[in-house]
């Protein structure tokens, strides 16, 4: 249990994507079988246990503590398992420290009834870090910053295959996970894939480079469609098993049971998950309502209901058309959403074009309709098989170009990492007339990225030498009409939002340009963002 | 309290022992002080005479130049000088170089102020000595019973754990100058790490101090490479505001870490940016206080800073008299 806390421990602390694959990679390769599958599947959500309930868990420590003495430290501390992990009185001579796998297979076979008891052996037999990472297990919930593709690329580089291999095989895996280490450890063949309603890794597009790949392609080796605003799912039904995948191979299923339900075929569908009205695509925000949850109820579905707008067809009934040309699979998939009659699955169209020039018109001025709130286009060589990654050449993507404001600088933020020592988040807002004709600054969004490593330090210093009040790790910075630091940011989209002050919320910001050369006063004002809703 | 307004009371510069004319580490200048320790809290210049250990004056004379008092006077521990009708002696209060807990003798009484201390091993200084007293004035810096610190090998093993898994960062470990800084390096070189430390300039003096004093640091190095990305794989040492500084930037992705009593509660470590906090004390921690309390049974305990609250309330539920004294101006430093 020791090293898994540590394990933990470390990763809560740490914010750096690469720092965390490194500990994670460490930890893979030294924690002993099974300890490591367990851990494995804590850290994926593929474990979960709601055994303890942070009443009971209050209720134990008081019953060995003074009231008060508890009190008084939940109050310094805030977070009740931290809490109860750091004052927990052990009682003399405490019991051999429980290994992970041992406190797992515990807890599936314990009724409810004995977990109170077990739990205090447990609490009474580890250290504070120890007891922390206990809580965290049994109240659910690690939050330790690891996706679950995080954690299957720390297993690409512990067995050196590439990621796209591991997801391959993952569905068909189940924790302690004993064949997946003896493949990544070379002491055993590659496990079976062969599940039925496993996840096959996605083929996903490079952004296009307008001046150099129009050259060299031809316009008439490609097909054209729009890249709708949604999130690209895989959805599969075979042998009775129905699968909601992200792209990264997530089961997603739980809080879709409505697209789930319309999943009445056999075989393997690649499209894009999208709110329908009438058959016509919602704005993102609108998926945003039954995104990241853990179950969807009969009132939400009613409100914002599911469906999948479809690209590609991996498998047709029990035949894998992924080494079959696009032009081939396109057939074969518009005959199959035709078959369905489904309300909820439905084709996304090809954009017949005949020159890069003609498709550069559709892009900028998409026909009335859903190409209207598309990102913007995908194009797919015709004879392109069904690659897993990003490979070079068959798929590209051609969004939209941005928004563009002109805002200015209002607050800043020191970063994490190994940005802790700049200011790196930035708060900007524009210009909001009031009803006496005054006119101050309203912010509309934060961006921390879009800048070079040089840039950085201008705008740190910038930060520094402007500082009007420190707030904690924030400063908000000298803005006015006649002095301040315009940012020119891009963003994919607006929406109306209660949550903002300003009345509008920005679709992934991020910073053009700097325009040190533009006056404060001529920054953008909430009118002209304003015309930009969705 | 009444028992012992005689011969130690609270006032305005901090604790006063009437029969002997002296303050003991008063927060404003006085005529006579005896001072428990170096930290600037404790230690503050412009004092008429100064009694303390002759390590404690030496670490005065660094910090704050050689007229930081009108006269000094060294007493060693455990010797014994009368003020008065009141002998005063210092003993070890295993805090830092020099700590003392000043005991007090008057008529058939015993007091014994323990300044800052702790009750574990630190290889820099003796140890805490403990003094069998009528009244115990005791710290509480760590006065919650959330605060046991883990063994501090257990600390410096997970630093050198993450200096070899991240052998192209640079690891910046935030210590106070005085006693944290030196403790570190001496655990450090108990556990077989012998490569050259890296020094932020304002722990210099400290650090030549303790070596004149017999404390070898090993292989030092001033932290003053300007280049960028600068010591990778290598330890830092810093004074803690350092850390998250603009001084930070010239190292290679550095590890942000801190040797920190306060690294115990997460939130803590959050608020500083902390990566890898380290809980390493010069404080005791709930179970020594309770232990050192319990060990002296003293007739009374005056708490005089930190989170007395919770010591009050163990005190009375083990029936020990305690009064909080709520002394103003003692802070931190040391943590």
């Amino acid at each position: 249990m020791k090293a898994f806390a540590r394990l933990l421990d470390q990763l809560a602390f740490t914010p750096a994507r690469n720092a965390k694959l490194t500990l994670l990679r460490d930890y893979l390769s030294h924690a002993p079988d099974p300890e490591r599958g367990w851990a494995l599947a804590s850290l994926t959500g593929a474990l979960s246990f709601d055994a303890a309930k942070p009443g009971f868990i209050r209720k134990a420590a008081e019953a060995r503590m003074d009231p008060l003495l508890f009190a008084l430290s939940h109050d310094f501390v805030g977070d009740l398992a931290e809490t109860v992990a750091l004052i927990w009185p052990a009682k003399p001579g405490a019991n051999r420290e429980p290994e992970l796998p041992e406190v797992v297979e515990s807890l599936r076979s314990a009724s409810r009834r004995e977990v109170p008891q077990l739990l205090e052996r447990w609490l009474d037999a580890l250290d504070a870090t120890g007891r922390w990472a206990l809580l965290k297990l049994l109240t659910g919930g690690l939050r330790v910053g690891v996706s679950a593709r995080l954690a299957k690329q720390a297993l690409a580089q512990m067995g050196d295959v590439p990621v796209s291999e591991i997801e391959e095989v993952w569905h068909g895996q189940d924790p302690p996970y004993g064949d997946l280490f003896a493949w990544l450890e070379k002491r055993s063949d590659k496990p079976s894939a062969e599940t039925p309603g496993r996840f096959r890794p996605v083929m996903l597009a490079q952004a296009i480079d307008e001046a150099s790949d129009f050259p060299r392609y031809d316009a008439k080796d490609y097909a054209a469609e729009w890249k709708w605003d949604g999130i690209r799912v895989q959805a599969a039904n075979e042998g009775g098993q129905r699968r909601l995948y992200s792209r990264t191979g997530e089961d997603v299923a739980a809080a879709f049971p409505d697209v789930i339900a319309a999943l009445n075929f056999t075989g393997v569908i690649d499209g894009e998950l999208l709110i329908f009205r009438g058959g016509h695509a919602a704005p993102f925000g609108d998926l945003q309502q039954r995104l990241n949850r853990k179950t969807a109820d009969a009132k939400l579905m009613e409100k914002f209901p599911a469906g999948i707008r479809a690209y590609d067809l991996l498998m047709d009934g029990t035949e894998d058309l992924r080494e079959l040309p696009f032009a081939e699979r396109r057939k074969r998939l518009e005959a199959f959403v035709a078959r369905l009659k489904s309300d909820r699955i439905d084709l996304s169209p090809l954009q017949p074009f005949e020159s890069w020039e003609e498709l550069a018109r559709l892009r900028a001025h998409p026909p009335k309709g859903d190409p209207e709130v598309a990102e913007g286009l995908m194009l797919k060589r015709w004879d392109s098989i069904y690659e897993p990654g990003r490979p070079k050449g068959p798929w590209f993507k051609w969004k939209r170009d941005p928004h563009l404001i002109d805002a200015v600088l209002m607050y800043a933020q020191r970063g994490h990492g190994k940005r802790s020592g700049f200011y790196s988040d930035y708060t900007f807002g524009v210009w909001r007339e009031d009803s006496n004709g005054d006119r101050s600054l309203t912010p509309v969004g934060k961006a921390y990225f879009g800048f070079t490593d040089e840039e950085l330090k201008r705008l740190d210093k910038f930060v520094r030498d402007n500082t009007v009040e420190r707030f904690g790790p924030v400063r908000s910075v000298r803005a006015s009409l006649d002095f301040g630091l315009v940012l020119e940011i891009a963003f994919e989209g607006l929406q109306r939002s209660t949550r903002h002050k300003s009345g509008v919320a920005m679709r992934f910001p991020r910073i053009n340009r700097i325009r040190w050369d533009k006056p404060a006063r001529e920054a953008d004002e909430l009118p002209t963002l304003e015309k930009m809703l969705d | 309290m009444a028992g012992f307004r005689q011969l130690l009371r609270n006032t305005p510069q901090g604790l006063y022992c009437p029969p002997g004319d002296f303050h003991i580490d008063p927060t404003q200048p006085v005529d006579h002080a005896v001072i428990t320790h170096g930290h600037s809290d404790h230690a503050r210049a412009g004092h008429g005479t100064v009694l303390a250990t002759p390590e404690t004056l030496a670490i005065m004379t660094a910090r704050c130049g050689a007229e930081f008092a009108g006269s000094s006077q060294g007493a060693r521990y455990g010797e014994t000088i009368t003020r008065g009708s009141v002998t005063v002696t210092l003993v070890p209060a295993g805090h830092v170089l020099g700590s003392a807990q000043v005991v007090l003798r008057w008529k058939d009484r015993t007091a014994v102020i323990s300044g800052d201390y702790k009750r574990r091993r630190d290889p820099t200084c003796p140890p805490f000595q403990p003094v069998p007293c009528d009244l115990f004035v005791s710290e509480a810096t760590f006065g919650l019973p959330v605060f046991r610190f883990p063994p501090s090998e257990d600390e410096t093993a997970k630093l050198l754990k993450s200096v070899a898994l991240f052998p192209e960062r640079t690891h910046l470990v935030g210590v106070y100058a005085l006693g944290k800084a030196q403790r570190l390096i001496r655990l450090l070189r108990e556990a077989g790490y012998d490569k050259t430390l890296y020094i932020h300039g304002a722990l210099a003096s400290m650090n030549a101090l303790y070596e004149a004093h017999g404390v070898a640091l090993g292989s030092l190095a001033h932290a003053t490479d300007d280049a960028r990305n600068a010591l990778p794989g290598e330890i830092v040492l810093a004074p803690p505001s350092a850390i998250a500084d603009k001084w930070a930037r010239r190292f290679a992705d550095p590890i942000p870490a801190f040797a920190s009593g306060w690294m115990m509660v997460r939130a803590r470590a959050r608020q500083r940016h902390v990566e890898l906090p380290l809980v390493l004390s010069d404080h005791a921690d709930w179970d020594e206080l309770t232990l050192t309390v319990g060990e002296l049974k003293p007739e009374e305990l005056w708490i005089t800073h930190g989170s007395e609250e919770a010591l009050l309330r163990w005190a009375q539920l083990n029936d020990i008299s305690a009064t909080a004294l709520e002394i103003a101006g003692y802070e931190d430093e040391g943590e």
